[in-house]
């Protein structure tokens, strides 16, 4: 028997505070968080960089602290700093440090690291040790050395030996999602198919109950299967939400591949203990042959510059598809005059049109107002900060027919250009096999 | 004209990591999960993205009374062309689709 308590589907969207309390009082053996994930899309990979505050990081991460000093147990958080790259697990290290400085604590830190190395990374490649999952990207040894972070899921086992340190608080990279979740039970030796279901039904906190918001989630994981247990007042975790939650963000709703196997819940059973709780059974854990880890990366796309117009002529708003597409012609012409550049996109989105869906947009509805949203795109800041000048007249003044009147269009800001700076791309969907799932991950022990 | 959305009572799009997406079109009841589970076809669902057929994933779930499509992005996440970085609005384009 394994109580694990989540207390949100990441650290930084908040919880309620009654509920977390609830689970303390009601003696988990871990607390565990996510931190991140891709969602929010490559800048923070990118970068290295968090998504969330650091106050607001800070704030809801000390009273976790507390919980767990409460609760004499350990705390996880996987992800750490939204994509698990080493400088943002350094940066929520440092928030700990901070937060048990204030607070005169002393404990012991395991730090899990999953960055990879691009020349090892490429030397994998090289060794037929990196493979492609469906849809993924083509790659090269070039693609591995453009990228500025690769990151590698880790899952289970890695938690584990992270635990086994008798660590107070475990500060891990990138992981899966559920794995902070399921190394415990696994560990314990629980049922494996329920260690994996019910981590992944309760990594986004309370998403799988009637009360999305309230976050705060228990999981009792035994040897047949798992019971969730949403801890906020008039929350409550149905077959129904549960069994759904297979279905969030998740391709395909049966089966989810982690570290070393697949989880398969093709079976799985759903029952209503009461009007809160739900108890699962019949998921099964594949073991895999071989044991793989996915990797993330992102890398340099380029530089961007953009700027909003706003147009209300309804002539304009009706013409608007060919207006664009002569400015972009116009000024694609002109950038290639003038400063000889041969990379370079300029992109103008139609809001109120089809700036959402582009191509796939079926709708035919006109706008009372129309916001033309200007992309440049570049290979330095200061070329495509160029080729946004030049294409501001345009922008201004840019007449539907030679034969008439010069418009003006209304712009929100002076100057109009918002300079985005480098901008990312995710590269990677593949797997990287190991021999050791230790082998791509650094586990250290600091105590402060 | 009956769209998707008529008769559904919620679709949700969403990423399914970086490279995929994927699209939940939950009914009310089993009246209606039947009426999309037979009469909403792959192709017409293909032919919206601009996909063939055969790169569309289909999950018909009665348990839970819900239908569920997957592709590959059509932009990777993030990327020059991505207009929607969570896939959040592909939904609307599926729940606009004309029902017959």
């Amino acid at each position: 028997m394994t109580r694990i308590l989540v207390p949100s589907g990441a650290l930084g969207l908040g919880y309620d505070r009654a509920a977390l309390a609830a689970g303390v009082a009601a003696s988990p053996d871990l607390i565990a968080i996510d931190g991140g994930s891709t969602d929010s899309g490559p800048h923070y990979l990118g970068t290295a960089t968090s998504k969330y505050s650091r106050a607001t990081t800070m704030a809801e991460w000390a009273e976790l602290m507390q919980a767990r000093a409460k609760a004499g147990v350990p705390l996880v958080i996987g992800t750490a700093g939204t994509c698990g790259a080493d400088a943002t697990v350094d940066w929520m290290f440092e928030i700990t440090r901070e937060v048990a400085r204030r607070t005169g604590e002393r404990l012991r830190v395991a730090v899990l690291k999953s960055e990879q190395a691009g020349p090892e990374m490429a030397a994998a490649f090289a060794a037929g040790r990196i493979t492609p999952l469906s849809g993924a990207p083509e790659i090269n040894a070039d693609t591995l050395a453009q990228c500025t972070h690769i990151v590698a899921l880790a899952g289970a086992e890695q938690i584990q030996a992270a635990l086994a340190t008798g660590a107070d608080i475990v500060i891990a990279g990138r992981t899966t999602d559920t794995a902070i979740i399921a190394a415990l039970p696994l560990a314990r030796g629980d049922h494996p198919g329920a260690a994996w279901h019910g981590a992944k039904v309760g990594e986004c906190g309370a998403l799988a109950t009637t009360r999305p918001g309230s976050g705060v989630v228990m999981l009792d994981f035994d040897g047949e299967g798992f019971i969730m247990t949403p801890l906020a007042e008039g929350a409550a975790a149905t077959p129904q939400s549960v069994a759904a939650h297979m279905l969030y963000e998740n391709a395909d709703p049966n089966h989810l591949h982690e570290p070393g196997g697949l989880l398969d819940v093709s079976d799985a059973k759903y029952m209503a203990l009461d009007a809160q709780r739900t108890r699962v059974i019949g998921a099964l854990w594949r073991k895999s042959h071989r044991y793989t880890v996915k990797l993330e990366a992102a890398r340099p796309a380029g530089y961007q510059v953009v700027s909003l117009t706003l147009i209300r002529d309804p002539r304009y708003i009706a013409g608007a598809r060919e207006w664009c597409a002569a400015i972009e012609a116009k000024c694609t012409d002109q950038a290639r005059t003038r400063l000889g550049a041969a990379r370079f996109t300029i992109e103008l989105r139609r809001i109120g049109i089809d700036a959402t869906l582009g191509a796939l947009e079926t709708g035919h509805v006109m706008p009372q107002e129309l916001g033309i949203l200007a992309i440049v795109t570049g290979e330095s800041a200061e070329q495509a900060g160029e080729i946004a000048k030049m294409l501001n007249p345009y922008l201004l003044h840019h007449p539907l027919t030679p034969d008439e009147p010069m418009p003006t269009f209304a712009f929100p800001f002076s100057p109009p250009e918002m300079a985005r700076g480098m901008v990312h791309e995710f590269c990677l969907n593949h797997v990287l096999e190991l021999d050791n799932p230790m082998d791509a991950f650094r586990l250290e022990v600091v105590e402060i | 004209m009956t769209r998707v959305g008529d008769i559904a009572a919620k679709v949700r799009s969403k990423n399914a990591g970086p490279f995929w997406l994927t699209i939940d079109v939950f009914c009310a009841d089993s009246a209606a999960f039947t009426r999309l589970s037979q009469g909403l076809k792959d192709t017409a669902v293909a032919r919206l993205f601009q996909i063939t057929p055969d790169s569309l994933l289909r999950f018909d779930i009665a348990d839970l009374k819900v239908i569920k499509f997957s592709l590959p992005r059509p932009a990777i996440q993030g990327a020059r062309a991505d207009r929607d970085m969570h896939g959040a609005a592909f939904a609307e384009l599926l729940a606009d689709l004309e029902f017959r």
